[in-house]
């Protein structure tokens, strides 16, 4: 297939230039003698390397990590006390202080993924802070690393301090391998749907929190492993060096100007910031001290405001200027939408059936005992005023409002009391009310997401994908941004993601607010053909005209009640019905 | 209280009441530094609630006023002026002017360009940006200020910080407290100052007015609410308050250039204790701060004191991450 050729291109490109790069480094070092400037081209990596493991956490998932020191003292500890107590070399060390790393990550992700947004970024900061105090106290103010004189390569001690450049080069380039690996396979695609919307996520059949786990030991490990190489480089490990604000800092800084969520981002930055602010602190310091930090600073805030993205992401627009082409219009199948009549060759089957669900917010009832049934294959219209509850059913049924009481099931499977992507996973497709994308991925990308519960191999979900955007008439959209979509071009790129998993069920929560008439008449059509293809429709809309035309049944609420079920023509000559919609006046003049 | 806790006492202290003295003791004093915290968070809370930013740069808004302080009080002849009782605590008010200015200053040249309607709302990936920046400030201010004032720690010490007074003995206990002069009055000033910003948000005009930018900024650009101004006003003003807060602290505390990070996590802790948002539960949550880093001393290590605080910070972030004191006000 041409879109295997597409992703590979670029994957073995980026190949060629993180090994290439690399040598070409390993190279230049090899001709410095100076040990100061070795020493600084040790720690160009090294920090290079916390960025990145940074960057496989916080620039994935988008939540804020201030507290990566943690990560980096535990494995410059865990170095340096299993050389001081045990003597253990560092050689095996380091492949601890990962372990070590990726548990303190799961230990500290445990508690603290409850939290959002700032919440978070500042419970992060507590950790490194408070494990510095701990650590100052059990007595480790300073540990420095015997001298190994009798096997000194068994203890990764070396003359030549060029070698330690090599092993802090081969460790950053494996996280830039992993790195690679992760953003081209589906654990790099869910974790950034989850920070793009996280909801939107959980309905396609994603749960963010295993994902978010993986992320943070793998953070973790390499941030560990680059503390325990510092230890080893510098000899002396305290708490204030490697548990400090500084190092987390770091680790922003290097990923921020670099350009956060891209691959090299972190690498360069570390690259042109921590050479420039030794050099600076080495030749000026004594005359004028904090100059590094000064200019560090400086630096920092002219990225912000002139490439706020970091300055990979700016190099390469200046590089490539975005050629705009407007896309070829979709073509829209405009004929008017007739319904071919709902037949089961037997007596209709129960689908899905929802007992006595009662919703309450504070005081307020959302839904009172709704009760109702689904039958297979039926398109069942939901209709009701605005605030009948509509679609805090729908929120209900597909797991993001627990309700007060309330059972519903499918095929005897029971539903209620799980999690959205749990739901999900069961066969029950969703759609927003207002669309929610993941805005900065392509239409494939969004709908690829959802297929990864139903498809463990990535060509395969790939292709069910695609063949999901073409029965919504959305081919030529494939690979446009979601952001860049009309209101009708993301309603079926909303309809392809549910249906793409092949659900038993969808729920379409006023798939039509805001199209215009032929633009109704397409998504009618659509949403017709898959029903015949045996999937289960619901559909909340407020469009009477359309739902009379398009349902088999009809379910009205009322003020989280259900106050008619059956037939649209009988439903919507009920003067209950009327008088919901219009009140008491226009029902008396109906029935008259 | 445990039969560990009474063992753990019984081994240092031989008699009950040297016990409830030191308890005392040891709440007064965290409700002292407690208030000038609670001042000290006032000012973060401030600007978090008005322009959703996390200031990182917010314990370098402290060291300026502490390095004002001295400046007025040293330099510019309150020293001689007022006395040196009054005097220290006149320069810590003023050094609210000088950062205010620096606010202003910094926020029409920097922040303008990255805060406002665009990031207000954003939850997440709209504050990278203002991060990098507020980090990067940080960076400049305190190193500049290692620049400029050298690295020798300083102090404004007065008469006051060492006389203290004498309560008791208290009967036939024998108890006796002692209240530093010096660090009660700059509890009062600290109070009076937070009193004051409270009021100035809840009642004046102009504080509606950032409330309202606050809460909606889109609907408060539609009522003819100049957003950016209401940020400008904010940021400033919240760094003066952390500013005067140093300024008192600068009175019983020695200081350096690189001292904002020892306290931005106290602030931290302190604002979201507070409920993130709330200015009055922000100054809860510094008292809070101030009372359990002082009672922990009774039973921890001195080292742990700061480890306690973080702790309790994790452990309310858990069981409450709303704050202690606040309502939910982070957007959903």
């Amino acid at each position: 297939m041409t879109s295997t050729a597409k992703t590979s291109a670029p994957l073995s490109n980026a190949l060629a230039w993180i090994l290439g790069s690399s040598v070409l480094y390993a190279g230049a070092v090899w001709l410095v003698q100076d040990r100061y400037y070795q020493l600084l081209f040790t720690l160009a990596p090294i920090w290079a390397l916390v960025g990145v493991a940074w960057n496989i956490f916080s620039g994935y998932s988008g939540l804020m990590s201030f507290g990566h020191a943690a990560f980096f003292g535990v494995g410059a500890y865990t170095v340096a006390l299993l050389m001081t107590l045990f003597g253990i070399s560092p050689w095996f060390g380091l492949v601890i202080a990962g372990f070590a790393g990726a548990g303190s990550g799961v230990l500290i992700g445990w508690p603290t993924f409850r939290l959002r947004g700032h919440y978070f970024a500042l419970a992060m900061l507590a950790f490194p802070l408070a494990l510095l105090y701990v650590f100052e106290w059990l007595g480790f103010q300073e540990v420095t690393l015997p001298m190994m004189r009798e096997n000194p390569m068994a203890y990764m001690q070396f003359a030549d301090q060029r070698i330690y450049v090599l092993i802090a080069l081969s460790l950053l380039v494996t996280a830039l391998l992993v790195n690679l690996k992760l953003a081209h396979s589906r654990f790099g695609l869910s974790l950034l749907a989850i920070k793009q919307n996280e909801a939107a996520a959980m309905a396609c059949g994603i749960n963010p929190v295993p994902w978010k786990f993986a992320a943070i030991a793998i953070s973790g490990a390499f941030t560990a492993m680059a503390g325990g190489l510092y230890a080893v480089v510098l000899l002396i490990v305290t708490p204030h060096t490697v548990f400090g604000m500084l190092s987390s800092a770091q680790a922003l800084i290097v990923t921020l100007f670099g350009g956060i969520g891209t691959i090299a981002g972190p690498v360069l930055g570390a690259f042109v910031l921590i050479p420039l602010g030794e050099i600076l602190h080495a030749e000026l310091g004594h005359k004028f001290p904090g100059i590094q930090g000064v200019v560090f600073g400086a630096a920092i805030i002219l990225v912000v405001l002139r490439a706020p993205e970091g300055i990979w992401p700016w190099l390469q627009s200046l590089k490539k200027k975005p050629v705009t082409q407007d896309p070829e219009p979709l073509s829209l199948d405009v004929r008017s939408f007739v319904r071919s009549h709902f037949t089961t060759e037997h007596a209709p089957r129960q689908l899905m059936s929802v007992k006595d669900v009662t919703v309450r917010y504070g005081g307020l009832y959302a839904l009172r005992d709704v009760s109702f049934d689904v039958y297979e294959g039926e398109i069942l219209g939901i209709i009701g005023p605005n605030g009948a509850g509509k679609t805090t059913l729908f929120n209900t049924l597909n797991g993001f409002v627990t309700p007060l009481s309330g059972v519903w099931s499918m095929n005897d499977q029971t539903l209620s009391g799980r999690q959205p992507y749990d739901i999900c996973r069961a066969g029950v497709g969703r759609t927003f009310q207002v669309v929610r994308t993941f805005p900065r991925m392509t239409v494939l990308d969004n709908v690829i997401i959802a297929t990864f519960f139903a498809q463990s191999d990535d060509q395969l979900s790939r292709n069910m994908a695609t063949l999901a955007v073409d029965r919504v008439g959305l081919g030529p959209r494939l690979n446009s941004l979601a952001a860049s979509l009309t209101t009708v071009e993301l309603r079926l790129m909303e309809l392809a993601r549910a249906l793409a998993p092949q659900p038993k069920i969808l729920l379409l929560d006023e798939i039509l607010a805001g199209l215009g008439t032929n633009e109704t008449e397409h998504v009618l059509k659509v949403i017709e053909s898959i029903r015949q293809s045996g999937v289960t429709v619901v559909i909340i809309e407020h469009t009477m005209h359309a739902m009379v035309r398009l349902t088999d049944r009809m379910l009205v609420l009322n003020h989280g009640v259900v106050c008619a079920e059956g037939d649209p023509q009988v439903v919507t000559s009920n003067p209950l019905v009327i008088e919901a919609y219009l009140g008491k006046r226009w029902s008396a003049r109906a029935q008259a | 209280m445990s039969d560990w806790t009474h063992q753990l006492f019984a081994m240092q202290l031989p008699d009950g009441w040297v016990l409830l003295e030191n308890i005392l003791q040891s709440v007064y004093t965290g409700t002292i530094v407690g208030c000038i915290y609670g001042l000290m968070c006032v000012g973060l809370a401030l600007i978090f609630s008005v322009m959703r930013v996390i200031n990182f740069a917010q314990g370098e808004s402290l060291m300026l006023g502490m390095y004002a302080a001295f400046f007025c009080f040293a330099h510019l002849g309150l020293n001689a002026l007022l006395g040196v009782y009054i005097g220290p605590f006149v320069s810590a008010l003023l050094s609210g002017v000088f950062v205010f200015v620096l606010g202003v200053a910094i926020y029409e040249l920097l922040l303008r360009h990255i805060t406002g309607m665009r990031v207000a709302k954003s939850e997440g990936e709209g504050h990278y940006p203002q991060l990098t920046l507020t980090l990067g400030l940080s960076l400049m201010l305190s190193n500049g200020a290692l620049l400029l004032f050298g690295s020798t720690p300083q102090t404004m010490r007065t008469p006051l910080s060492s006389t203290a007074w004498e309560i008791g003995p208290l009967g036939e206990t024998g108890m006796m407290l002692f209240l530093n002069q010096g660090r009660t009055v700059a509890a009062f000033v600290a109070v009076a100052v937070a009193m004051g910003v409270s009021l100035f948000i809840s009642r004046s005009r102009v504080g509606t007015m950032m409330r309202a930018a606050a809460d909606n900024p889109m609907a408060a650009t539609f009522v003819g609410i100049h957003v950016g101004k209401s940020h400008r006003l904010a940021f400033a003003l919240g760094s003066a308050i952390t500013a005067i807060a140093g300024g008192l602290i600068a009175t019983y505390y020695p200081f350096q250039p690189y001292i904002g990070v020892e306290f931005i996590i106290i602030m931290y802790t302190g604002v979201m204790l507070g409920g993130m948002g709330s200015v009055s539960g922000a100054f809860l949550g510094g008292l809070t701060i101030g009372l359990v880093q002082q009672v922990s001393t009774l039973v921890l290590p001195n080292q742990l004191q700061n480890a306690a605080i973080f702790v309790v910070f994790l452990v309310i972030l858990l069981v409450r991450p709303q704050g202690l004191f606040g309502r939910s006000v982070e957007r959903v």
